[in-house]
């Protein structure tokens, strides 16, 4: 009875395993493999991802999306979890009424939906000339109520005495920022950096909105251009998609621990 | 003597604190509740560019008689009210199968599982597009087996393209669930799982009288998460169906996209239809915290 249990267990965690995993295989299977092929089902690899490679080449300019998409993502990361971490510090360690009433506000604009932004926005920045620059992209999500609570959570374990050491040792609010609390803190780092850069390669509307020119175009956006055509290359196509997950499914895998820890961590 | 020079103190460091915080808050202030303002006051305005007058409620009267915007609410929420539970029950589940400590190959498949979070969206909506076509992968496999003569286009009719976004979504965000459920589970001592073994629970029951009501706070946060989520989907209805067929499968940010930069631009009615959303999500939010709270 136990036997049988174990082994309805087990094959129900393979099956959702295969299933998880089978589009990804199809897409890097079909990825080396010509058009025709594909619609086959053909489900080994082929040699044709040097041809698929040469061809998307020559319809897109993939060498400048992945620079805008690598530009845009970290340098909103950088700047985002500089900003982010501050204030998440500063929520916590100087915590007082008036802050607290702060955070709260902050907090309510995770319930903001983007397409309620998204108008005002869009004129907003077409008047202070902000489209297709990096600096439209990254300015919405610069800071992020997620980010901010996580810090915050973060900020807790934070010891005071350790403060109280320091300040007497003559150090300045900042310096203990960037001394004592920056470099103890690295696997909050990692895990926001993880979710930061993720969000921003990924994102689709934003940059739909405001990189009208051809040459601000980020990865996601030449993806979902190359499907517009009435014959589809699947090969061409699955290349794409494949380059365009690279960057994330690396980070993944470099970092499965602290994405894991990062999306659950701030709401504990 | 030393009692104001330590007040001094403190007030320096109150106002370090609100240093530190500034630069988050002020682009928060900026970039959401400023835009959100802005889209209120557009949401009684129509006309295009700088040329726009105050025109009342009749954006919102107008929403109640779009027949595109009505069927993009009913989309929208036929994937909140099937999709969602589907991806929880499954993704709570998941997460108790592989909380189990004699259980071989656990992280193998907890990566397996998570590994469609590593996708875009766009990427994802792109692949199933490319699986579900009439000349796709799926339709292949269907024909080799003799299930179909020629390939059904899943995409062309609008229950079956519903059908292929929810399948969708649900393969793209049940392992992102399931994680939380996993570290959730985490702070649950095992022992009373073995406890509960020992008096001779079945593992249906250990589920539903244990994990569900231990995880109640993580399936609360989850289920607000995927409701916030599912009334913003918009790469999926772009990528996947286009909307189609004849706007079947639109969803509301996706209608709202088209009529602010796709069709003749209308800021004053998108804004009105963006406000429902919000409204939506607020609403929801709050029914889910009420009943999550009931339970007590």
């Amino acid at each position: 009875m136990i036997k049988l249990k174990r082994v309805g267990q087990y094959a129900f965690l393979i099956l959702a395993s295969i299933l998880s995993v089978f589009p990804l295989i199809y897409m890097l299977i079909a990825a080396t493999n010509k058009s025709v092929d594909v619609i086959k089902g053909k489900m080994i690899p082929g040699n044709y991802l040097i041809e698929n490679f040469k061809s998307l080449m020559a319809q897109q300019d993939v060498g400048g999306a992945m620079w805008n998409s690598f530009k845009y993502a970290i340098v909103l990361t950088v700047i985002s979890l500089i900003i982010c971490s501050l204030a998440g510090y500063g929520f916590e360690i100087y915590h007082d009424k008036g802050k607290d009433i702060v955070m709260n506000i902050i907090l309510l604009a995770m319930m903001v939906p983007f397409a309620a932004t998204m108008i005002p926005l869009f004129q907003m920045f077409s008047s202070a000339k902000l489209l297709n620059t990096t600096m439209g992209f990254i300015l919405p999500t610069i800071s992020t109520p997620f980010l901010i609570m996580m810090f915050r959570q973060s900020a807790r374990s934070f010891p005071h005495d350790i403060m109280e050491a320091a300040r007497i040792d003559g150090l300045n609010e900042i310096s203990i920022f960037f001394k004592m609390f920056f470099p103890t803190m690295r696997s909050t780092y990692a895990a926001a950096m993880t979710i930061t850069f993720m969000n921003a390669w990924n994102s689709y509307l934003w940059p739909k909105v405001i990189m009208s020119d051809a040459k601000s175009m980020t990865m996601p956006m030449l993806v979902a251009n190359l499907k517009a055509g009435y014959v589809t290359d699947y090969g061409v196509l699955m290349l794409a998609v494949l380059l365009c997950s690279i960057p994330t499914i690396i980070v993944f895998f470099l970092l499965q621990k602290s994405f894991a820890e990062g999306i659950t961590g701030a709401v504990k | 003597m030393s009692k104001p020079k330590k007040m001094n103190l403190n007030q320096k460091q109150n106002l370090s604190g609100w240093f530190f915080l500034a630069p988050a808050a002020i682009m928060i202030a900026l970039m959401s509740f400023l835009p959100m303002l802005k889209a209120l006051i557009l949401s009684f305005k129509t006309g295009i560019g700088t040329n726009m007058t105050w025109t009342g409620i009749t954006n919102y009267v107008r929403m109640f008689q779009d027949a595109v915007f009505m069927q993009s609410l009913k989309n929208t929420f036929l994937y909140l009210i099937i999709q969602v539970p589907i991806m929880l029950i499954l993704a709570l589940i998941l997460a108790s199968m592989l909380n189990d400590k004699h259980l071989r190959c656990k992280g193998l498949f907890r990566t397996m599982i998570f590994l469609p979070c590593a996708t875009s969206l766009v990427s994802y909506a792109i692949i199933f597009r490319s699986l579900f076509a009439v000349d796709g992968f799926v339709n292949t496999i269907l024909i080799k087996l003799g299930l179909l003569n020629t390939g059904y286009n899943f995409l062309a009719h609008p229950n079956s393209a519903r059908i292929i976004i929810i399948i969708a979504l649900v393969w793209r965000w049940t392992g992102y669930n399931m994680v939380f459920y996993l570290s959730g589970l985490q702070n649950i001592e095992y022992s009373v799982y073995e406890a509960a073994k020992i008096d001779g629970a079945s593992p249906f029951k250990i589920f539903t009288k244990i994990t569900v009501p231990l995880l109640k706070p993580t399936i609360l946060l989850t289920a607000i998460m995927s409701t916030n989520g599912t009334l913003q989907l918009f790469d999926e209805s772009v990528n996947l169906t286009a909307g189609g067929p004849a706007n079947s499968t639109i969803t509301m940010s996706h209608y709202i996209y088209n009529m602010s930069f796709k069709y003749v631009p209308n800021f004053g009615y998108a804004a009105a239809m963006s406000y429902l959303i919000l409204i939506l999500v607020a609403v929801l939010a709050f029914v889910q915290m009420k009943v999550g709270d009931k339970r007590d």
